[in-house]
């Protein structure tokens, strides 16, 4: 790999700054967990905007598809939709069910967010505009992920509803079986790189985002990472969990006001998430894009900020996500695991030694 | 071999429909005039209504607050629901003793526009309006008198 | 689960308020009581007798996916149907009862809420069945308008049906771009009949009142739109690997078992039963066009798709051979004021959007029918829901039940 690339906005001066205020004011100890308290502020902010906007998208861009307008009365084009939505959903009645195994009813959603929201932690939005860089943020990231379908589990169980238990058992199989598939995708980029470190990765895309630079492999790796992501966070054409018509409304069938509120944006959070590793380990994260030499278009690139780049590139992902589930007819079940262990595992795996072996010859750039 | 040049053709094939279904939202998402709502409240100035819209049933009055119903209640039997009812006073006019009619009521509640009134009337007094906001908060706003106050019996009806 | 082991004496106390209410009628015996709990047991899904993986799953009557108050009791193994149990009479309205209080005239208007998407086509029932009766000549342009607005009906409903399709498949785009095209067929209805779902435009003798002066150019303008627009139909849903693998080898229906059932219509035909009414026993200016039989062997899922896709397109070719050739005259035979079917029984049947419909009139020679029953297509095809859907898994059920288009008002009358 070339020397670090450092984008023309460099925040790490500011942050800097602002660690080194904290230092002067009070003790390192307390500075560290101000510090600590202040970003998670910051993520659950983020968190709460970044659903509500990808709650207007999904109906503006489902609207569009399905030659409608979307959401239009609340404000101008509608944009205040979601936050009426919201505050609906907070006024609404959270209702007991009787037969419902109270603790573990009330304590999935609270799991199936928290897994969402650990996951935010070590994603890169900038150069060096990230929470932590483990060093395996990117096993770390998968790890966290798959915990949410505890939740859905749980929630489906406690419910004690069978269309509940049944979306639940679907997707305890949906996931077990596709986060293979995320895996291996993404094991194809990282042989390439050598490295799990989300920061590592970003930069080995300076000279050229690993959708181009990686040959066959990467975008084979790019589209089952695109369908195994759409079964992960249990959207459409996968969204057997919850599969309306056969199962009214599956894990979450018995689950109202707040609590359904939690589900339904723990599902957008998930798909922002995918969304950002898939930009991130294929489209370059944050990094502008480059062309070999080409000096004049890459200095136009570096004009445009490192975040808006990530924010670009998540969304246009989030996108091709809602193209898929308002495009499809729903899978079986048996469907889907048959398009996981009898065509995506297998090609997987011999696009996994076919990167590797690329690699060995040393044919990428 | 053979299987695996089928496998590979089937997730060729596969990928293929899917990349066709795409193509099909995908040209609607980005031709944003094939869009089909209605703004329905705002466009009422813009609404066109078919003629023939059965809406509820009406009695044409002219202008000078005439109109052409007999009283002779073929629209009460005719209908299926009992949705008319019709009160006849009998007055004196010219010298004869006649029959006209004190209130003809309609009860939009009951009505299903079967149109059995309309075209049973021999004197072609009742037809169709296109007013469709029917919503009201009670029942009885929607049983209707659809003889205007003060108005009479046309003279052009031969009987 | 625990309760499956228990006695029914045992599930007799449990369920305290019963033993107690049972216990007051004083001639209950013992036997009747714990029979009358067990089928308690089986309402609420919890069958005594059955094995220890099996369980009850009450779909409807409030599901999204049997479009209306359909209660079906699935049994089930995991997610595999072991049986249906159809519970229908959820909209009953005693349609057939009421007739008997109405004249013949008054009685289309009820039809309309049959199967409410193929309403004109229930009128033309009664209507036919009527006429027969009375020995009426019917003006051949009362006969041509009729077969088109019959057609432009089953286009409608095949529209609609195609977008609810792919809507219990999870495919809710296909649903607005089905109605989108729906509301063209309506807009050319509406013109003429005045009215959008419930048309109530035909009479016994005739029409309403007569077609619109645009009914012929706004129709040819209508099927040069949709026929453009077959091709997406093909590209958004039949071509899709995932519909094709919903719905192809799933709920399969022999001939022989089609005719069993009774099942008609498209899905009928689908298993190559030769069941067309228009084609069999032409009705009105049927016998005018030359159209094909849809017919297809397969008997799954995806050829009664199939079938009624390729209908909408032969029930265009119907429309465009009849719509330049409607002859001139009234658009309505001269009928007595009031109609007397002579003492007698009738019958008629007609080819509905979902099968075959069938009028029987029993006259008594009044003015109201003594007696009048309706052979409704639906509830025959409903009949079949429990053999087609059998070891095939809960998705499979909410596809093949799609592909039967049920219409509950319909079953239920």
């Amino acid at each position: 790999m070339n020397e670090k690339y450092i984008p023309r906005y460099d925040m790490t001066g500011v942050i800097q700054s602002i660690h080194e205020y904290f230092l002067s004011v009070m003790p390192a100890g307390l500075a560290y967990v101000t510090e600590l308290v202040l970003i998670g502020i910051l993520f659950l902010l983020f968190y709460a905007v970044v659903g509500l906007i990808l709650v207007l998208a999904e109906r503006k861009v489902a609207a569009f598809f399905q030659l409608r307008l979307g959401p239009y009365r609340v404000g101008p084009w509608g944009v205040f939709q979601t936050i009426a939505d919201f505050i609906k959903l907070l006024l609404k009645e959270i209702l007991e069910i009787k037969a419902a195994d109270k603790f573990l009813f009330n304590l999935a959603p609270f799991i199936v967010i928290i897994a969402s929201f650990m996951a935010i932690a070590a994603i890169p939005f900038g150069y060096s505009l990230h929470a932590i860089d483990f060093d395996m943020g990117l096993f770390y990231v998968l790890a966290v992920t798959s915990v949410g379908v505890l939740g859905v589990l749980l929630a489906g169980w406690s419910s004690n509803n069978k269309y509940s238990l049944i979306g639940a058992m679907r997707s305890g199989a949906q996931i077990v079986s596709y986060e293979l598939s995320i895996g291996l995708s993404l094991m194809t980029i990282v042989v390439m790189i050598g490295s799990l470190q989300l920061s590592t990765i970003v930069q080995s895309q300076a000279d050229g985002w690993w959708i181009f630079k990686g040959h066959i492999p990467a975008v084979i790796a790019f589209v089952i990472f695109l369908i195994a992501s759409t079964a992960e966070t249990n959207r459409g054409p996968f969204d057997l969990a919850e599969a309306e018509s056969e199962l009214t409304a599956g894990f979450h069938t018995e689950y109202s006001g707040i609590k359904f509120a939690f589900f339904f944006l723990a599902e957008y959070m998930n798909m922002f998430i995918a969304a950002s590793i898939a930009a991130t380990v294929f489209l370059g994260g944050w990094m502008p894009l480059h062309i070999g030499n080409l000096e004049w278009f890459n200095n136009i690139m570096d004009y445009i900020p490192a975040f808006v780049w990530y924010i670009g590139k998540t969304a246009f992902v989030i996108w091709i996500l809602m193209w898929f589930k308002w495009t499809f007819p729903r899978l079986r079940i048996d469907q889907l695991l048959t398009l996981e262990w009898k065509y995506l595992l297998p090609i997987n795996l011999i696009n996994l030694v076919l990167a590797a072996f690329i690699v060995l010859m040393g044919w990428h750039f | 071999m053979n299987s695996i040049t089928n496998y590979i053709k089937t997730v060729g094939k596969a990928l293929k429909s899917l990349a066709t279904g795409m193509g099909v939202t995908g040209y609607y998402f980005t031709h944003r005039s094939t869009a089909i709502t209605e703004q329905y409240p705002e466009n009422r100035a813009t609404l066109k209504l078919a003629e023939r819209f059965k809406g509820e049933i009406v009695m044409p009055h002219n202008e000078k607050n005439e109109h052409r119903c007999t009283g002779c209640g073929i629209c009460e039997t005719a209908c299926p629901n009992g949705s008319i009812e019709i009160i006849s006073n009998f007055e004196v006019i010219d010298g004869k003793r006649k029959k006209v009619i004190d209130k003809h009521i309609y009860h939009l509640s009951m009505c299903t526009l079967c149109g059995l009134c309309v075209d049973a009337c021999p004197s072609d007094a009742l037809d169709f309006g296109g007013d469709f906001e029917h919503a009201a908060f009670n029942r009885i706003s929607l049983t209707k008198i659809l003889n205007k106050e003060g108005s009479k019996l046309t003279k052009d009806i031969k009987e | 689960m625990a309760h499956h082991n228990q006695s029914p004496s045992e599930m007799v106390k449990k369920l305290g308020w019963l033993h107690k209410v049972l216990a007051e009628e004083s001639d209950t015996t013992e036997k009747e009581m714990t029979d009358f709990v067990k089928q308690q047991e089986i309402i609420s899904g919890r069958d005594p007798e059955i094995s220890e993986e099996e369980y009850f799953i009450n779909m409807g009557p409030q599901h999204p996916s049997t479009h209306g108050v359909l209660r079906l009791m699935v049994s089930l193994k995991g997610e595999i149907v072991q049986n249906i149990k159809p519970h229908v009479g959820y909209v009953h309205r005693g349609i057939e009862k009421m007739t008997e209080k109405m004249t013949y005239k008054q009685i289309i208007h009820l039809t309309d809420r049959l199967d409410y998407l193929s309403s004109t086509i229930n009128n033309h029932a009664v209507c036919l069945a009527v006429e027969n009766g009375l020995e009426v000549e019917i003006p051949e342009r009362v006969k041509y308008v009729r077969t088109i607005i019959d057609e432009l009906i089953r286009i409608a409903s095949h529209q609609l049906w195609w977008g609810v399709m792919g809507m219990d498949l999870g495919a809710l785009t296909a649903y607005f771009y089905g109605f989108r095209d729906r509301e063209k067929v309506i807009d050319v209805l509406e013109k003429n009949t005045g009215a959008r779902l419930l048309h109530s435009y035909y009479t016994p003798g005739g029409l309403m009142r007569d077609i619109h002066a645009d009914f012929q150019k706004d129709i040819k303008e209508y099927i040069k739109y949709q026929r453009n627009l077959m091709n997406e139909y093909d590209d958004l849903l039949s071509n899709n690997v995932i519909f094709r693998e919903r719905t192809e080898g799933l709920g399969i229906m022999t001939r022989e078992e089609a005719i069993a059932y009774g099942v008609t219509g498209p899905s009928g035909r689908a298993s190559n039963f030769a069941c067309d009414v228009r084609k069999q026993h032409p009705y009105a200016a049927y016998d005018k066009a030359d159209f094909k039989q849809i017919l297809y062997t397969g008997g799954d899922s995806f050829h009664r798709y199939k079938a009624r896709l390729d209908e909408i397109k032969e029930s265009m070719n119907i429309i465009e051979q009849l719509v330049d050739n409607i002859p001139e005259g009234s658009y309505t035979a001269k009928m007595k004021a009031v109609l007397k079917l002579p003492e007698g029984t009738y019958f008629q049947r007609v080819e509905a959007a979902r099968g075959e419909l069938g009028v029987y009139v029993i006259s008594k020679g009044d003015k109201v029918p003594y007696r009048m029953k309706f052979r409704s297509p639906n509830l025959s095809n409903l009949g079949a829901l429990d053999k087609l859907t059998r070891n095939y898994k809960i998705a499979d059920l909410v596809a093949i039940m799609s592909s039967l288009d049920l219409v509950i008002p319909d079953i239920d009358r």
